[in-house]
């Protein structure tokens, strides 16, 4: 009766040693979390976590240097994606950021477009086309509504429209 | 005209045998309804691209001018269909399952009904170039009648691209309730066989077959003593037996041939068209009278009406109007379903107008309701999968649903779903799994489309940054080269001051 | 006028769970006419029991999930369950080894997986499996049948009774002085002592086929069986699979070992075959799915059965083989869905 126990209760405790020196000692892929993380991200490119696109904020978070909740294209459900992935609490996302938006796309108005070209750098995903004196365009299926463009133009030519594009 | 033997048939992998419920509208003629007040007519009736509209409020049109062109190749115009005054060029309600509103072109009638003058008939089609026949085809705004409102002419041009050797017409009619196309069959089969030789010619093929539904007898006696007036060995009669759903085009296009339509694609993808025997009927008409599609027959049916059975409409009538020409409300009518029981869309009034692909008004009460029963969770019994006609599994289907799972939904076959309701009905839980796979489609498309963005975005990016610091580098590298060659020279200048010194020494 | 909104079909579906269960357990009742014909009103007394503990368990575990009890309990589907169990397990137990039974069943087989049709594994046998483990020497009591010609004592109702509340016996009978071991214990305990199995089934308690009384319930649970194919409430590929699985083996081991194993008659009417073949094995929720994952399925649970009476240390090995081929379900499943229309695999 004694004997069965001690020997499983040993191979348990074994077993575990094992398994915690295996996970102290080897390495962690720390680029595969990060890679993860980036996945359940909206890529919008935006910047309106605090960095400077969406996998320099997947490494903070893996960094442990910021929160789940830092997002708002993305919204509450990448925050409960990203609380399932890393094993956290499901948090609201943070107040002093805009609250979630229905998905825009940019629009420059071609006829106030001076083409002075200030626009092409800011976009994170180089969604506008054109090139110096001609007029630019955003191209709708490549613009992710960052609004990073809107700040940089002189005669404030750009604005936000309606994504109506997603069911045909 | 031929007739096939049934025993050359295949055999579909599912369905199932319904009761009809036709006999409430079959049998009598067709009614004409009277002209409404108002005409409602929207211009996005058919699949593809909505109509532009051509005309301007207070316009006085004909009955069968056209006040909308189409917008595209998939597209396809539309006519008045009756003479008036437009009062209206804005958004209404529509009964459509995807969409509310639609741009409609409101008509006050004059009753007078006045036609266009200028109709020119095609006295002789066989004649004609395949280019004519199908531009007075797309002119006459003819779409697909058997309730998905295809452009007819969009298809025919796939069909000659594509090469199809097969064209089959469609009088099946499988779903309960809906009588319309029996009785076109009945009262014009000389004019659907008229019909189906003019499509013959525009695609230039030398064979059709023509399906009819076993519980159709009258409509195969009409058939036949057509053909015999006005014989013609192309065309071959074919009976198909009575199971829900053969009559769906990539189903009836397995039963006559044995192909099956690929994947996300259509019959002209493995050499077949399949068209309504109405679409037929229309093209005759077009060619007999020159006059574009302004009207279609609908069956009013359901013992919510009065009056059951199949009326000649004009788009753009109210269903209240139709109703009212049936007869008027019984008190059953508790709901308006447009088309059939098991495709059909219940609308929530009768205001809406009835349009191309309005093939049913189906008012109905309590009696043919579904079950009282709640809704209890799948017990994997697998009678659904057993009785798809498409062999896909809605319990596997179902759950993956459930669980959020849409690339599991992908491979399971998930855009194959014809819709057509038959694993509802056998579903002993009374799940509602034909809404779930509609809500299924539309949730997958929409998360493939985001997914795609965000990778393509992601890319893009990564791109960027990637460019951006090579920049960044090189610059750095041809700045420490200027620097580098900026300070050998500065030494070299020293030196060669230096030199002449040490010379002067020396 | 305005009009109800609601979604498709909008015609009647043609049946539903609550009548499928109700059906099922229909079915079973001229076999268990034949069942208390043969060994006694026990049976009757452990389906009453059985119904009535299991209801009363699945109403708690629905109340401790906030489910709707009134309207799940209106599936009937623990009703079958327990009728089910009733028919597996002895007549004779005390009554704690039908209650543990019939806990392990719902709620540990069922709800503990979310209900009906999220369980993997089928709860009668899960049920059945649990008690047969924890309470070997019970669960092999099982009462003979009444043959007239048997020098046999058979307790009067009182007594029985008394047993099954109590755990006791009146002075003048002990448990096994009642019981007597079933054809299969014979055949097992025979095969262990290297018995030819014609040797073996000379005892009057073989009857013509596998068990004089036990032959009789499986024909009328055969009826029954016949009679839900043919309302198409089960369908033909799990029974069919199940009975080939356990009577090809057997006849080819009968004719290579020439008659030391029994042959396919023997095993078809004895034990649970009949009733797994047809109940027990069909239940969906646990079986696969597609067609031909049924067949395997099936051919698999006839065949585990067959190796464990055959060399296997239970005599009876169905709980086991449903049990063991539930586990295999997910994968049998992935690899036999059927070729969908337009598809190329």
């Amino acid at each position: 009766m004694l004997t069965p126990i001690i020997v499983l209760t040993s191979i348990a405790l074994f077993c575990g040693a094992c398994l915690t020196l295996a996970a102290r000692s080897l390495p962690a892929d720390g680029d595969a979390v990060v890679s993860e993380i980036d996945a359940l991200l909206p890529q919008t490119q935006c910047a309106q976590c605090g960095y400077p696109g969406c996998r320099p904020y997947a490494q903070a978070i893996a960094d442990g240097e910021a929160a789940i909740n830092r997002c708002p294209p993305g919204g509450d459900a990448t925050i409960a994606a990203l609380a399932r992935l890393l094993d956290r609490d499901i948090i609201a996302l943070d107040a002093d950021l805009p609250p979630p938006a229905p998905p825009m796309l940019a629009l420059i108005d071609e006829a106030q477009c001076i083409g002075c070209a200030r626009c092409l750098p800011a976009c994170p995903v180089d969604a506008i086309i054109g090139s110096h004196q001609y007029s630019h365009t955003v191209v709708n299926a490549l613009c992710t509504g960052c609004e990073l463009c809107i700040a940089p133009c002189p005669v404030d030519c750009i604005s936000m429209v309606p994504d109506r594009r997603q069911t045909a | 005209m031929t007739t096939a033997a049934t025993e050359d048939l295949y055999r579909l992998p599912g369905g199932i045998r319904l009761p009809s419920f036709k006999e409430q509208s079959r049998g009598r003629p067709i009614v004409d309804i009277p002209v409404p007040p108002k005409l409602i007519i929207p211009l996005r009736q058919h699949a593809g691209e909505p109509a532009k509209p051509i005309v301007s409020v207070g316009d006085h049109v004909l009955t069968g001018q056209r006040i909308a062109e189409a917008s595209g190749s998939f597209s396809a115009p539309v006519h008045a269909s009756s003479s008036g005054i437009v009062t209206a060029i804005e958004h209404r309600p529509i009964a459509d399952r995807h969409r509310q509103d639609a741009v409609c072109i409101e008509i006050e009638t004059d009753g007078e009904d006045t036609r266009l003058p200028d109709l020119s008939p095609i006295t002789n089609p066989f004649a004609e170039t395949q280019q004519t026949l199908l531009a007075a085809i797309e002119a006459a705004g003819i779409v697909g009648l058997g309730g998905a409102a295809f452009p007819t002419v969009a298809k025919l041009r796939h069909a000659i691209d594509t090469s199809i050797d097969t064209l089959v017409l469609n009088g099946v009619e499988c779903e309960p309730y809906i009588s319309c196309d029996d009785a076109l069959m009945c009262a014009s089969a000389a004019d659907i066989l008229y019909g189906a030789r003019i499509l013959l010619t525009a695609l230039d093929l030398p064979h059709c077959f023509v399906g009819v539904e076993s519980d159709k007898p009258e409509a195969w006696e009409a058939f036949r003593s057509a053909a015999e007036i006005d014989a013609d060995d192309r065309l071959q009669m074919v009976r198909i037996p009575t199971v829900y759903p053969s009559g769906g085009e990539d189903q009836l296009v397995y039963l006559m041939t044995g192909r099956e339509v690929p994947t996300g694609g259509y019959p002209s993808d493995v050499g077949a068209l399949v068209h309504n025997v109405g679409t037929a009927a229309a093209v005759a008409n077009l060619a007999l009278t020159g006059m574009p599609m302004i009207s279609r027959i609908v069956t009013v049916t359901g013992d919510g009406v009065a009056r059951p059975g199949n009326y000649r409409v004009r788009f753009g009538t109210p269903m209240a109007d139709v109703a009212a020409a049936a007869g008027g409300y019984t008190e059953s009518a508790k709901r308006l379903i447009m088309g059939g029981p098991m495709t059909g869309l219940a609308l929530t009034s009768d205001a809406l107008p009835v349009t191309k692909a309005s093939n049913c008004l189906l008012f109905t009460g309590p009696a043919i309701q579904t079950s009282r029963e709640p809704e209890r969770p799948c017990i994997r019994c697998g009678e659904c999968a057993r009785i798809c006609p498409v062999r896909l599994q809605p319990q596997q289907l179902y759950r993956a649903h459930q669980f959020e799972q849409g690339d599991t939904l992908d491979a399971l076959g998930l855009i194959d779903c014809i819709e057509c309701g038959c694993c509802d009905l056998v579903c002993p839980s009374h799940i509602p799994l034909t809404h779930s796979f509609r809500t299924a489609k539309q949730q997958r498309k929409l998360e493939v489309y985001e997914r795609e963005r965000a990778s393509r975005a992601k890319e893009r990016f990564e791109q960027r940054r990637a460019r951006d610091e090579q920049r960044a580098q090189s610059e750095s590298e041809n700045l420490r080269a200027l620097k580098d060659k900026a300070s050998r020279d500065a030494i070299a200048e020293i030196l060669a001051r230096k030199q002449p010194n040490k010379s002067d020494d020396d | 006028m305005r009009f109800e909104a609601a979604i498709t079909p909008y015609l009647r579906p043609t049946t539903g769970v609550g009548a499928m269960m109700q059906e099922v357990t229909l079915s079973l009742v001229p076999a268990i006419v034949v069942y208390f014909f043969f060994f006694g009103f026990g049976i009757l007394f452990n389906i009453v029991l059985c119904i009535v503990a299991c209801v009363a368990f699945e109403a708690l575990a629905l109340m401790l999930r906030k489910q709707p009890v009134a309207s799940t309990l209106g599936d009937f589907s623990v009703i079958l369950t327990a009728v089910l169990l009733a028919l597996a397990l002895p007549t004779y137990l005390p009554i704690y080894v039908t209650l543990i039974a019939c806990a392990a069943a719902v709620l540990l087989a069922k709800h503990a997986y979310g209900g009906i049709g999220y369980n993997p594994f089928n709860p009668a046998m899960v049920g059945y499996a649990f008690v047969l483990i924890s309470f070997p020497i019970e669960m092999s009591s099982w009462l003979p049948p009444s043959l007239g010609d048997i020098d046999y004592v058979r307790p009067s109702v009182w007594e029985r009774l008394h047993y099954v509340f109590t755990g006791g016996w009146p002075d003048s009978l002990t448990l096994d002085a009642v019981t007597r071991a079933t054809p299969l214990d014979m055949v097992r305990n025979g095969m262990a002592n290297s018995e030819m199995f014609a040797e073996i089934r000379i005892n009057p308690i073989f009857g013509d086929f596998g068990g004089y009384g036990w032959e009789w319930l499986g024909n009328f649970l055969a009826v029954a069986g016949f009679w839900l194919l043919y309302r198409g409430i089960i369908r033909w590929h799990i029974p069919v699979a199940v009975l080939a699985g356990m009577l090809l083996p057997a006849t080819v081991a009968t004719m290579t070992t020439s008659g030391a194993l029994p042959g396919p008659g023997f095993h078809l009417f004895s034990g649970a075959t009949i009733l797994a073949a047809f109940f027990i094995a069909t239940d969906p929720v646990s079986a696969a799915t597609s067609p031909r994952g049924r067949l395997i399925y099936g051919f698999g649970i006839g065949l585990i059965a067959w190796c464990i009476r055959s060399f296997g240390g239970y005599p009876d090995g169905f709980a086991f083989a449903v049990l063991l081929m539930n586990a295999a379900v997910p994968l049998i499943d992935r690899f036999t869905a059927p070729r969908i229309m337009g598809h190329e695999r």
